[in-house]
């Protein structure tokens, strides 16, 4: 993740020379009383969530001796954070405080550069103190003006013995931000202690998601931005952005709107994608996840997308909509859902607003592909408003009684057959149900397949090596889906879902 | 006029021998775009869609000098995120003038360490994560419209200045004025990011100073101060020129990034309801729903007499 819990970021201090508290991070009561009695001294007990306001939710606790540490830190542990379980907390010293400063390193994106900005007189609450609080520019090379540092610090009621220290200390954290690829950094408090060290008491940072593919060392397992730890289906999303950088795709779930019926929903494209979850939630809707398929994505992408989104559990709906004007060509996210639609024979309404270059084409090849699902299918074009697709949905989902229903996934019965012919391709295999292809049908195939199949002896196969075959899961995938529009199922891409398929 | 882009300005593409490059030149060409060069190191010598291709940024200048005669104004960079900042350098230190950075996933310390080099060799640049810049019936460089002839249907020529923190929403918010017979004097979508080398505000004056340009529509969003610097503007009366603006994420919860990595709201600051307050305060016209836009914006050209499409020429 891209948020470091202070743990983490309290040992990228230490390793960047600055002094933190001894202690250690503990995942259970035992351990807790253990880290307490080998500091032999009064200890802090803080849970590691990633929030704000740890102390005002009785997420801190102090304790005399390693018995009262391990009852608070059984206490915290069974603690939550919205939906999130407490999993660890940090023991440390209790620290001598003489005084606070208030060090955040951040980016400024109206300067395009970071900054710092310093408070002398401490963090708490550092809201309603702007004048207190002083801006410091920040090289990008994560260099600061010292100078002006000690200035600041030696008009401020720290001892002037340890005011150097304390700026190697301000330098040291901006130093780390570039390091690391910060997006912000916070040491807050950084302490000055009566036996006159300076040390780093608390901190938050945060990673710039773009930039971890570079930093293997910090550990970061899902380079996206939440306000929880990733569920499981969002490390299963993450993963499948990971494997395939063909278009970008973006999924994070988001607490329910109690009361409201939820659905899933499918953006493409950032600020269409923002808009249309603007125009759905107005419509009365709680939206179960926030998706964004764009940048054209591969149609593997986009199915595997729509299989995460539907395994969603209590979803009445399936609302799909981008900017409307999409430049890319449409075609290949119809495709890619029909799949997804098709293989969960869907079972809750869906819209899908298509809008943007190969309209016509996206539409049919949607709503034909579904035609004999449970549950209506429909799409819309760039002409189509996001008021008036969030519209016609309120209307088919209330005419389905909107109710959740359960879904599985359905191979049909020639995959893994001995008798079917199978190829390999990224991520997946492709199975062709050759019992069931007379001439007509391998025709059908062929003149679907963009080139890769031929017609040999009256049925499908391979036109091109196996291995120029891999990347094509899009001009397959179409070739299934047409195939299955003419009435005659017999080619299959199957791309398990690594997480949702593998049991 | 235009801004940033026009039919005469030469413009290199870095990256023309990949696949986006290459789609993205046929595209730029066939709207008129005068693109005269390409580079990728190591392809020096090749040519795509008749461009000769050279391994520098610098002999690409040089070409674009000697056998033409021109000088160039714009490179548009198509590499892989990780090599942007390198390509961009490149150019800067090429001397060219312009950039348009259209890769997603740009580090922001490299966004800010491009931003350096050309502030201190006096070039700009749109993006990184942008679709580009469109003048209807001119030229375009990035890739909005997709095809040339659907970015001709789309958009018509007229005296509307588009700015889009969207890629998706500038082509949307185009068509939707064109099909309310709005036409437009340029499409900037200023990229997703939160570092950005042009912003909002930058380029609300650069329509302020255009001439053809006489109304700006916003597509803003949650995340960042673009909208309330631009808010400050129009209350300096520095943007005079009349704003009408729609901004995304009313839905959108604090702490979690919505696609675009600008788009976060983060310490209370950039939310919706800020957003749309200073910018009413200013005297911005806000519509709630998109769909109002078009509705919004011809009502306002009305009012200030402005024509809703710019005729000849």
């Amino acid at each position: 993740m891209a948020r470091l819990h202070e743990y983490q970021g309290k040992a990228l201090l230490a390793q960047a020379g600055l002094n933190v508290p001894r202690g250690s991070v503990a995942a259970s009561p035992d351990e807790a009383h253990r880290v307490a009695a080998d500091l032999a001294c009064p200890v802090v007990i803080k849970i590691q969530a990633w929030t704000t306001g740890r102390k005002a939710m009785g997420g801190v606790a102090f304790a005399s001796t390693p018995g009262e540490a391990g009852e608070a830190a059984q206490r915290l542990l069974a603690m939550k954070v919205g939906a999130f379980p407490v999993e660890q907390v940090i023991v440390e010293e209790q620290l001598p405080i003489e005084h606070e400063v208030f060090v955040s390193m951040s980016i400024d994106d109206a300067a395009r550069r970071p900054v710092l900005l310093l408070a002398v007189t401490g963090g708490s609450g550092i809201e309603d103190r702007v004048a207190d609080v002083n801006r410091i520019a920040v090289g990008v090379d994560g260099s600061i003006e010292r100078a002006g540092v000690a200035a600041m610090l030696a008009a401020s009621r720290i001892g002037a013995k340890v005011q150097p220290a304390v700026v190697d200390a301000i330098a040291r954290i901006a130093a780390l931000a570039r390091k690391i690829e910060a997006r912000s950094l916070e040491v807050n408090p950084l302490v000055t202690t009566r036996d006159g060290r300076v040390v780093a008491a608390d901190c938050r940072m945060t990673i710039d998601d773009y930039a971890v593919f570079r930093h293997a060392e910090l550990g970061i397992d899902i380079a996206r931005e939440l306000d929880h730890p990733p569920t499981r289906l969002e490390r299963i999303a993450y993963a499948i952005e990971q494997d395939d950088h063909r278009g970008t795709f973006y999924f994070a779930q988001l607490p329910p709107d109690p009361g409201k019926p939820l659905i899933g929903f499918h953006g493409a494209g950032g600020g269409g994608s923002m808009m249309s979850m603007d125009a759905i939630t107005t419509a009365g809707f709680s939206i179960a996840n926030f998706t964004d398929t764009s940048g054209n994505p591969s149609v593997a992408k986009v199915y595997r997308a729509a299989r995460i989104i539907l395994a969603q559990s209590g979803l009445v709906g399936y609302f799909g909509s981008g900017s409307g004007v999409a430049s890319q060509e449409q075609f290949h996210s119809a495709y890619g859902l029909a799949k997804a639609f098709v293989e969960m024979n869907l079972a809750i309404p869906a819209v899908i607003r298509l809008g943007g270059n190969s309209e016509d084409r996206a539409v049919e090849i949607l709503e034909d592909a579904c035609r004999d699902l449970p549950a209506p299918v429909r799409g819309f074009k760039k002409d189509d408003t996001p008021a008036k697709c969030a519209e016609e949905f309120s209307q088919l989902v209330r005419q389905c009684g909107c109710k959740p229903a359960a879904m599985t996934r359905c191979v049909p019965g020639f995959v893994g057959s001995a008798r079917a012919r199978s190829f390999p391709i990224s991520g997946g295999r492709v199975w062709i149900d050759v019992d069931n292809c007379d001439d007509a049908v391998t025709e059908t195939a062929v003149r679907h397949s963009a080139g890769l199949f031929k017609n040999e002896l009256g049925k499908p196969a391979l036109a091109v090596a196996e291995e120029e075959v891999a990347t094509k899961d899009s001009e397959l995938i179409a070739c299934e889906i047409e195939c299955r529009r003419a009435g005659y199922p017999v080619v299959f891409v199957d791309l398990p879902v690594p997480g949702l398929d593998d049991t | 006029m235009s801004i940033i882009i026009d039919e005469k300005k030469s413009v290199i593409v870095q990256g023309i021998t990949g696949r986006e490059g290459r789609a993205r030149t046929k595209l730029m060409k066939e709207f008129g775009t005068n693109v005269v060069a390409g580079c990728t190191p190591g392809k020096g010598g090749d040519s795509v869609l008749d461009l000769p291709v050279y391994d520098t940024v610098l002999e690409a200048c040089n070409y674009a000098e000697s056998y033409m005669g021109e000088t160039v104004d714009v490179s548009v960079i198509f590499v892989p995120a990780a090599l942007v900042k390198t390509a961009a350098i490149e150019a800067i230190e090429a001397g060219v003038k312009m950039l348009l950075l259209v890769p997603d996933r740009v580090p922001v310390w490299d966004a800010m360490e491009i931003y350096a080099a050309a502030s201190s060799n006096g070039a700009r640049f749109v993006g990184p994560n942008t679709l580009g810049v469109l003048s209807p019936g001119r030229a375009v460089i990035g890739m909005i419209g997709g095809r040339a002839q659907s970015a001709r249907e789309w958009f018509k020529v007229g005296h509307v200045g588009i700015i889009s923190r969207s890629g998706g929403m500038t082509s949307s918010c185009g068509y939707y004025l064109g099909r309310a017979g709005v036409g437009l004097s340029t499409l900037v979508h200023v990229g997703g990011d939160s570092v950005l080398g042009l912003r909002i505000p930058e380029v609300a004056l650069m329509f302020e100073s255009d001439p053809e340009t006489r109304a700006i529509v916003v597509f803003g969003e949650i995340g960042g101060s673009q909208e309330e610097q631009l808010a400050e503007l129009i209350a300096t009366k520095k943007v005079t020129k009349p704003v009408i603006a729609y901004i995304g994420g009313v839905a959108a919860r604090e702490g979690t990034r919505f696609s675009h990595a600008g788009a976060i709201i983060e310490g209370g600051k950039g939310t919706h309801a800020g957003k749309v307050k200073a910018l009413r305060e200013a005297g911005a016209a806000v519509v709630s729903a998109f769909g109002d836009l078009p509705e919004a914006t011809v009502e306002i050209l009305n009012r200030h007499s402005i024509p809703l499409q710019r005729s000849g020429s």
